[in-house]
């Protein structure tokens, strides 16, 4: 098990919990008493620990080496599952994963950024950074969800588009603000969660939908963390206060009202049962999936172009002044 | 090599040394580093008359190069607020006082309506100097009221980016002004009616990736650094020095994300001339 460095409490019972058993193990001396004590412990302080998370303390469970990827998510909800690769431009970014899926009798197209597990799959899948031709593989899959009637569905997860000289040279920023242009007037449903990471651009290029939604322990900004911190603190060493200054947290982007809602994840975060979590996240698609296709396609446009429409807080300028009595 | 050969580049004159000239009257160029009376400057479009550098001019400029004439301003009683109490060395509520004070502009947004050769058109152009031109809910939903506009009035529509990217102050809801923007500029693609980006220098973030990117007309100013990622991050990440021009108009031109580059003494001309393409409907 890894723990972060809010878990250590945890990990000193978890230790604990092993001596005793090695103990139980050797001798004849019964434990079992000792044991549950522990267990008990572990579970109450785990509830403290994940009842109180700050901001920064989400965006480490979000990266927790141990979280699943979407391909997790794809191999545990669907009964079938074809990949489809490439962009039919330039190549087939590792980065976005998707395909045609079954859950439970629906037929779906389901794409999302992937992560690699280890260090030479974390460098296969570059990270979750997607390039342009990432971009454009999910909008080609999404045309042909459209053009076939299959709702999409899409999991997001990355630190951020790729920075890098090959992606400007085909046209990052393009390729985003093309997914956006496409994915506002798309005829099928679209449903997005936030599944770890929702850094900024190369979140939102996957990110619009009729409805949006965030598992737990994820969180959605402008901007990473780090990255805000070394713009305006000019200094790597403030990510803590730019996280709680960004307000990113689940909570904070349900009630503005930007996301939909939240998807809970099992204590100790989806790292710790992940294939609860999986059955938890299907519970909860198969559910809004069955919701948005009653709708007409009209409607549904209508309603996404609405609902991005009214995002943003700003104030009117008085033209008259009123006498104060 | 001869004992005259400039040896050191650049000012070596120490600033107590410096000889003032009253602010307003000289223009000395960034780039060529020769000197300009304003008023030549200002002749010559707003460029470097030795050099023709294009010197980075706010929203109203624009206004005046582009439209005959007068023009009308309209949807400028959007105000930015701190809703999210956002402090980072300072408050955003401190840093909007700032830059109102210091531009005399409400947000880094403004949009007028006007006649270019006889051509109805609306303009919202971007002002770098508010803020880094950064795009938050103001700008986004300006843009969204432009095109409501131009939706109703059967107005051509165009924007001209200047700026770093999203506001970070107002976190997710700037992220979504990406969507917002593109989502209805959706509307008036559907009603044919057309919308030119013109991206100046510079263009980064999340302007370049939502409506920077979406026009029916992409074009730019020479010179222009436009892209995804800023130089700096892009470098800090490959850990390598970037190639001569990159990001650039030109080399945005070259790689197909524009259709043309435009000197700024045509650019209205060039504009009339895109308009005479696009026949819109008169509103009924």
């Amino acid at each position: 098990m890894v723990f972060l460095e809010f878990e250590k409490p945890l990990e000193n019972l978890y230790q604990q919990l092993d001596k005793i058993k090695q103990v139980g193990e050797a001798g004849d001396i019964d434990v079992s008493d000792k044991i549950g004590e522990l267990e008990k412990k572990i579970k109450q302080t785990r509830k403290d620990i994940y009842s109180n998370l700050t901001g920064w303390q989400k965006v480490q469970l979000s990266r927790h080496p141990e979280r699943p990827y979407t391909m997790y998510y794809i191999n545990q909800m669907c009964k079938k599952f074809v990949e489809l690769h490439g962009d039919r431009y330039f190549k087939d970014d590792k980065a976005i994963v998707g395909g045609l899926a079954n859950i439970d009798g629906i037929n779906v197209v389901i794409m999302g950024h992937q992560k690699g597990v280890n260090t030479k799959m974390r460098q296969y899948r570059n990270f979750g950074m997607a390039n342009p031709e990432g971009y454009r593989k999910a909008l080609r899959l999404m045309k042909l969800a459209e053009r076939f009637n299959l709702p999409v569905v899409t999991l997001i997860d990355t630190p951020g588009a790729y920075p890098g000289i090959e992606a400007e040279e085909r046209g990052q920023a393009e390729a985003i603000a093309r997914n956006l242009f496409e994915m506002a007037q798309l005829k099928v449903p679209i449903l997005c969660y936030v599944i770890g990471e929702g850094a900024s651009g190369g979140a939102i290029g996957l990110g619009l939908g009729d409805r949006v939604y965030m598992l737990e322990n994820t969180w959605y900004s402008v901007i990473s963390p780090e990255s805000c911190s070394s713009i305006l603190w000019r200094s790597w060493d403030y990510k803590e206060q730019a996280a709680e200054a960004l307000k990113l947290t689940p909570d904070h982007m349900s009630e503005f009202g930007i996301i939909d809602g939240i998807v809970k994840e099992p204590l100790g975060g989806a790292h710790s049962l992940p294939d609860e979590m999986a059955k938890l996240l299907k519970r909860h698609l198969k559910k809004e999936l069955s919701e948005l296709m009653e709708l007409s396609p009209e409607d549904r446009i209508k309603a996404r172009i609405n609902k991005y429409s009214t995002m943003g807080v700003y104030s009117r300028k008085k033209t008259t002044t009123e006498e104060k009595v | 090599m001869g004992w005259f050969k400039r040896l050191k580049d650049g000012i070596i004159t120490s600033t107590k040394d410096k000889k003032e000239a009253p602010d307003g009257l000289w223009y000395k160029c960034g780039r060529c580093k020769e000197a300009s009376t304003m008023k030549e400057v200002r002749e010559n479009f707003h460029k470097c008359p030795h050099c023709n550098y294009h010197i980075r001019i706010g929203s109203h400029d624009y206004f005046d190069l582009i439209f005959d004439g007068k023009y009308e301003e309209i949807i400028d009683d959007l105000l930015a607020e701190d809703f999210l109490e956002f402090t980072d060395l300072k408050s955003y509520k401190e840093r909007l006082e700032a830059a109102k004070k210091k531009t005399e502009l409400d947000d880094s947004m403004s949009v007028a309506v006007g006649k270019v050769n006889k051509q109805p058109l609306v303009i919202a152009a971007m002002d770098f100097s508010f803020i880094g031109g950064s795009m938050g809910s103001v700008m986004g939903e300006k843009i969204s009221l432009a095109i409501d506009y131009c939706l109703e009035t059967h107005t051509p529509f165009m924007i001209i980016s200047k700026s770093g990217g999203a506001r970070m102050m107002e976190s997710a809801y700037s992220l979504m002004q990406m969507a917002k923007t593109s989502a209805k500029l959706t509307l008036l693609a559907q009603a044919q009616i057309p919308y030119f980006s013109f991206l100046t220098d510079p263009t980064t973030g999340g302007v370049t990736a939502s409506f920077a990117m979406l026009g029916d007309v992409n074009f730019a100013e020479p010179e222009a650094l436009i892209g995804f990622a800023g130089p700096r991050v892009i470098k800090e990440t490959i850990k390598k020095d970037l190639p001569e021009g990159f990001q650039r108009s030109e080399f945005l031109l070259d790689h197909g994300f524009l259709d043309f580059i435009v000197d700024r003494k045509d650019l209205k001309t060039r504009i009339s001339d895109m308009l005479s393409f696009f026949p819109v409907a008169a509103a009924t």
